[in-house]
């Protein structure tokens, strides 16, 4: 499997992702400057966590609309597997890959905790080395995480399984308590509707090793591995 | 004073006073110019001989701190300090504050706070790897005190966070002292290949002089003679003084200078923090023997029509001054284009030992750097000795409370209750080497690509300052020194920051020179130097001082991460074990102070040796594995200590047998008091560890198991988990959500 990151200005968390994709493909990740649409054919784009263009306008919305974005979309839409981790997921909905917008967090605060998840599916590249409905614990570090779709919307999205993952409390139950950020129906993560792009606020690659207290992410990237090599 | 003085306004006694110099600095200007300066040239005087970038009422004090050591790079003097970390590595760290702005504006200065330690870092060579911060607000019931919180918070959150550097630590206190000056100090800690260090020092004739990062803009100027200047009703109009920051221009321009560090193209380099260019440039050329020529017009200007006076003065954010090796520019200029940032060769080194400032090719100012720069005034202020206070007694006290009722109670105070709602607002694990979030005696974070890391930790003990300013002072420098202990490091140095009021009071100085006295006195016996630092004084509003405030911002280093100690308790079945002496010191007390109502009484006492030999000992214990949970005693002494082991373990414990000893002092006294040098740990292996103890002459005693959902201090004395938890982890959110 051939694996790119994307660095915008203020991408933060593009080295993070990198030593977890590392650590799961056993050979390195592509990383790839915003400025350069013209990257060498992989198998799966990352989109990573930070402050692109500082979150200025509103997160995600410039690197929306970046030169590199448009090959992406246009990837994206051959069907490469396209995957955006916080700001990333709110690059992701900018640019229209997944449903949805993400509002600032209902407390107004930013938010920086492990959460727990329910894994809606294990039926997707990015879920099959999880359980389905095994809560797993993940951080989350942002501001603007309150995911918000109209009510058709979620329904649809629900009909079709294209909710990835729901913040739940220990027990799997997905409850008001167990949501950090006020999202509709608790949701953390969605794909597109054939599953190939998905964009989550949770940080997997932040727990995809033992000695920084947890390991509940590296099946993320194992599992994505395995599918696409 | 106003920042739009126009250029051409002659310099009168009343100008020179607005400027913030006496009549003799004034009569040092004239010797040193041989004539009158202008408007451009007081202005220049005024920030460099501001308190804030000379040091004038401290240097005579801070000479004493010892700055050495085998581990010591680059001790005070540079932007920052510089420590051997082993295997081709160094850390540089300092901590600064940010002290008035925060006051005037809490978000924008607190996060242009955090900007200006992260540059610091960074203009050395290091890339960041985390931020920490020493917070202190006024009393709570202050009408103002909220709105602090919410905004420093906030800043420092905005600002670090956007930057992608963790924040791991810090801590935070509430004092009535506070109330008209908050302190927020920054630290930032980073890392860099120990032979590629880079220093503002620079020389070479004809070597360029470039400008890289923001625009200058009218923002911030005179910020450094604000900060040395004490407060009144009118502050609120220095809000124009403040800088507003960019995190995200911030973390372009680390990129930025890290890329370009990586080249041989730098000779040196130097960011603009307080007194902006005026400062970083006679750094520079003072330091390298040089002079110095500006054109001033070359600076990249954010609004039309600017003043040189502006423009050396102005304290816009995320600018930095660099000195290129000769055909270089093409090169790093590159590199600034790349990052969409401005690059602007803006003058050259000269020999001529001169700042000549020029402006469309006029000369609109011209000083000598070497008298300025050294010839900054020094003072041997007035100061009077804090008057020590009498020990208290513990046989002579009666509690008004049960032991356990007073636990409950601490545990859900300002001080000492979770500061969970703040840490969470940071983002403490970016970077992905987060090993001990905070929460615990010292953060520890990996040295990226290895199985090492280094522990920091940031500490100050205001009232024992207050109380007896010695003492105070080699208490903060061994609590540091403990709290890296506490997680398994071997502490290696300090950074200080010292918060104090008017110098020019004899009872203020007194506390200055009491505690550097008691820190020179810890960094020496616990082999701990300083190597970088920062004074902020005049912390005083309408004559009303703060706390003496010396806080101690510590880095450890750990061999093997895979030997390290957190404090949870690790579970029911082990035995907890009090290493050192608990003689039940009450005096200057949290438990005295919060529960009784009552600050008074001598800090407890500082044996240094003993420092030494129970923390060496507990080190040892943890890195051969013989411990499964260690944390320091401070503040609320050995029951707060069990309390907070047990709520972040989620995990009771019964001590009864330990408490009712004959040999104790009274309840409340052992259980509370403050008494130094001593760790709780739990263990498995209780008999081999109190053996190994009393052959080290270190005090062990087993106080009891761990297990249950209680802890149960004494017959009697029960208090549950779910009660402690509510009250510690509430009260900073009710309090802010009120």
């Amino acid at each position: 499997m051939k694996a790119a990151v994307i660095v915008f200005p203020d991408s933060n968390s593009d080295r993070d992702v990198q030593v977890a994709l590392r650590q799961s493909m056993g050979s390195e990740p592509v990383m790839v400057w915003h400025k350069d649409s013209d990257f060498e054919k992989v198998d799966l784009i990352v989109l990573p966590g930070g402050f692109s263009y500082g979150d200025y306008l509103r997160p995600g919305a410039i690197a929306a609309n970046s030169p590199v974005m448009k090959e992406i979309v246009a990837r994206a839409k051959k069907g490469v597997a396209v995957l955006g981790i916080c700001n990333g997921f709110q690059i992701l909905t900018e640019a229209r890959l997944v449903p949805g917008t993400l509002m600032r967090n209902a407390n107004l605060r930013y938010i920086c905790r492990d959460v727990t998840l329910k894994v809606e599916t294990s039926q997707s590249l990015f879920t099959n080395k999880y359980e389905q409905d095994r809560p797993i614990r993940i951080p989350i570090a942002h501001h603007d995480g309150n995911y918000y779709a109209d009510d058709d919307t979620l329904s649809a999205l629900e009909d079709r399984g294209q909710i990835a993952f729901r913040y739940c409390d220990a027990g799997g139950n997905i409850t008001e308590a167990a949501n950090p950020n006020g999202s509709q129906r608790n949701i953390a993560g969605v794909y597109n509707e054939t599953k190939t792009v998905l964009g989550l606020m949770p940080h997997p690659e932040r727990l995809s090793d033992p000695k920084l207290g947890g390991n509940d992410g590296r099946p993320f990237f194992d599992g994505l591995v395995e599918a696409l090599s | 004073m106003s920042s739009a003085v126009a250029n051409e306004r002659p310099v009168t006694p009343e100008v020179v006073r607005e400027h913030g110099l006496n009549e003799d600095e004034y009569e040092l200007i004239l010797d040193i110019m041989g004539r009158e300066p202008n408007l451009l040239e007081l202005g220049i005087f005024s920030v460099m001989w501001s308190e804030h970038c000379s040091y004038k009422s401290s240097k005579k004090w801070l000479k004493y701190l010892p700055t050495k050591g085998p581990q010591v790079i680059k001790g005070p003097g540079e932007n920052a300090g510089v420590i051997d970390i082993g295997e081709g590595l160094a850390a540089i760290f300092k901590m600064e504050s940010h002290n008035h702005p925060s006051y005037i504006e809490p978000y924008q200065g607190a996060a242009t706070g955090v900007g200006g330690i992260l540059r610091d870092v960074f203009t050395m060579g290091a890339r960041p790897v985390a931020n920490l911060n020493a917070l202190r607000f006024g009393s709570p019931d202050h009408p103002k005190t909220r709105h602090l919180v919410a905004g420093v918070v906030a800043g420092i959150g905005g600002y670090g966070n956007c930057v992608g550097v963790p924040t791991v630590g810090g801590e935070v206190n509430f004092d009535a002292s506070y109330n008209g000056n908050i302190l927020v100090n920054a630290m930032t800690v980073g890392i860099a290949p120990a032979d590629r260090i880079f220093y503002s020092a620079a020389a070479g004739v004809g070597k360029p002089v470039v400008y890289v990062g923001s625009k200058t803009g009218r923002d911030g100027i005179h910020g450094a003679t604000m900060a040395s200047a004490e407060f009144d009703e009118d502050s609120e109009e220095k809000r124009p003084t403040v800088q507003v920051g960019d995190p995200f221009t911030e973390k372009l321009l680390i990129e930025a200078c890290l890329e370009l560090m990586a080249t041989d193209a730098i000779v040196a380099i130097q960011d603009m923090g307080a007194a902006g260019l005026t400062s970083s440039s006679f750094e520079m050329a003072s330091k390298g023997g040089s002079g110095v020529e500006l054109e001033l017009d070359k600076v990249p200007c954010r609004e039309e029509g600017m003043t040189p006076y502006e423009m050396m003065l102005s304290e816009s954010q995320e600018r930095m001054l660099m000195v290129l090796q000769p055909g270089k520019e093409d090169l790093a200029r590159g590199v600034f284009e790349k990052w969409d940032l401005d690059f602007a060769i803006i003058g050259r080194l000269t020999d001529s030992g001169r700042m000549v400032l020029k402006m469309h090719g006029e000369v609109v100012g011209d000083l000598p750097i070497d008298p300025l720069a050294e010839a900054s005034p020094e003072y041997d202020r007035p100061w009077e000795a804090t008057p020590p206070q009498d020990d208290i007694d513990p046989a002579g006290f009666t509690p008004s409370v049960t032991a356990a009722e007073a636990l409950k109670r601490l545990m859900a105070t300002p001080d000492l209750c979770s500061k969970r709602w703040i840490w969470e607002q940071y983002d403490h694990m970016v970077m992905a080497d987060t090993v001990a979030r905070p929460g615990g005696d010292a953060a520890v974070v990996r040295i990226h690509g290895s199985n090492r890391g280094l522990a920091m930790s940031s500490d100050c003990t205001p009232r024992y300052c207050k109380a007896d300013p010695e003492r105070g002072g080699a208490q903060v420098v061994a609590e540091s020194w403990r709290n890296l202990t506490a997680v398994g490091a071997k502490p290696l140095a300090i950074t200080d920051n010292m918060n104090f009021g008017n110098p020019e009071r004899p009872e203020i100085m007194g506390q200055f020179v009491g505690c550097v006295a008691g820190m020179k006195a810890a960094c020496e016996a616990l082999d701990y130097p300083v190597v970088s630092g920062n004074v902020s004084l005049y912390n005083e509003t309408n004559g009303q001082a703060i706390l003496p405030t010396p806080v101690v911002g510590g880095v450890g280093l750990i061999d093997d991460l895979d030997h390290i100690a957190g404090a949870a308790l690790p579970g029911p079945g082990q035995t907890l074990v009090l290493l050192g002496e608990t003689r039940g010191h009450l005096g200057s007390s949290i438990y005295l102070r919060d529960v009784e109502g009552r600050r008074e009484g001598a800090p407890p006492p500082v044996d240094l040796e003993t420092e030494r030999r129970n923390g060496d000992f507990v080190r040892a214990q943890i890195r051969e594995g013989a411990v499964t949970a260690c944390h320091d005693l401070s503040d609320g002494g050995l029951a707060v200590a069990l309390a907070e082991m047990a709520l972040a373990g989620d995990c009771g414990a019964d001590i009864t047998e330990a408490s009712s000893a004959e040999d104790n002092p009274p309840l409340a006294a052992w259980l509370f008091g403050e008494d130094q040098a001593r760790y709780l740990v739990t263990t498995t292996r209780a008999e081999a560890l109190v053996a190994a103890a009393s052959a080290a002459g270190v005090p062990a005693r087993v106080l009891g198991q761990t297990g249950g959902d209680r802890l149960i201090l004494a017959a009697g004395e029960a208090i549950s988990l779910a009660d402690l938890k509510a009250g510690h982890e509430d009260w900073l959110p009710g309090y802010m959500e009120r």
